[in-house]
């Protein structure tokens, strides 16, 4: 986790302030990224080291789930770790693909219900990718409705 | 109902459209089968994606084989899995007593030798299904007596 030192840059708030995630990855069984994609007028390095870091505790997450209860099955993984700046959180399908989001520690606006159907959201496109027969599982994501449908969620409509 | 019969007549079509072309000399005879259940693998990968995603995740293997032989069996072939076998040790045998698929057919000895490719689709579904699921496996088909078969999973550690 010492390397989380890295993230804490200071920030122009007010331009971020109608940004619901600045950040959203979708990584693959094998843990690499099939996605990334994050807010440009930051340092994008910066979120995939966050992204990277997160990883760790999503595989701590779901092999816990054999010891734990029933109540520890579900997809959704909750908040993974707080930084300074920022909430990430996690969730992973059925299929170990992990799709990991990152907040912003400023927006208390956002609950766990919308980053619950954030996921949802997120989850259901993914299926449509992976339905396409044009699609290659295991290939970076370059479909357009993804694309379109991550930018809604990086923007909020005011 | 009118949307069960669909599937039914694609999976002939497909069947028809592959062997056909064998004979055209487009592709060698003996790939037909591994071509077939290769779209059923992409397909499996496809729907236990969809069928999935609003389960919770699964404990073990048995759970996911479960899941397998009701859910999944369910909406694919409208019935579930009539018996679910194992040996604990990775070898799992599902058998369906009325299979869709060859339920169509004469229920006699004469159509006996078509019958692996109507099951190399479905084979490769399950394969498609569990491989998306995590588990690496090895499935096949056995017919002896006409609408029911048998399918042999076999997991790969």
């Amino acid at each position: 986790m010492t390397c989380l030192c890295f993230l804490c840059v200071s920030r122009d708030y007010d331009e971020l302030s109608s940004i619901m995630a600045v950040c959203i990855a979708v990584i693959a069984k094998e843990n690499y990224p099939l996605y990334i994609r994050s807010v440009p007028t930051q340092n994008e390095l910066k979120f995939h080291y966050t992204v990277h870091t997160s990883l760790d505790v999503v595989e701590e997450k779901i092999s816990s789930v054999g010891k734990a209860l029933a109540d520890q099955r579900e997809l959704y993984l909750g908040l993974l770790y707080p930084t300074e700046d920022y909430k990430v959180y996690g969730y992973v399908t059925n299929s170990k693909v992990k799709f990991v989001i990152v907040v912003d520690s400023s927006n208390t606006s956002l609950r766990d219900n919308e980053i619950r159907s954030m996921f949802r959201k997120l989850h259901n496109s993914f299926t449509d990718v992976m339905c396409n027969p044009f699609y290659i599982p295991g290939d970076p994501i370059q479909s357009k409705a993804f694309d379109s449908m991550v930018s809604a969620m990086m923007v909020q409509a005011c | 109902m009118a949307d069960e019969a669909l599937f039914q007549f694609l999976h002939n079509e497909v069947i028809q459209y592959v062997y056909k072309s064998a004979e055209n000399g487009e592709m060698e005879n003996g790939r037909c089968i591994t071509r077939l259940e290769n779209m059923g693998f992409r397909v499996g990968q496809g729907l236990i994606e969809r069928f999935t995603k609003d389960t919770a995740r699964f404990k073990d293997e048995l759970d996911i084989m479960k899941f397998i032989c009701k859910d999944f069996w369910t909406s694919v072939f409208k019935k579930q899995i009539d018996n679910l076998r194992t040996n604990h040790q990775g070898i799992y045998v599902l058998q369906d007593n009325k299979f869709r698929l060859l339920n169509q057919l004469s229920a006699g000895k004469q159509y006996l030798e078509h019958a692996p490719k109507y099951l190399a689709f479905s084979c490769g579904l399950v394969r498609g299904g569990l491989s998306n699921l995590g588990v690496k496996s090895i499935v096949t088909a056995e017919v002896s007596v006409m609408p029911a078969c048998k399918f042999q999973v076999m997991i790969q550690k």
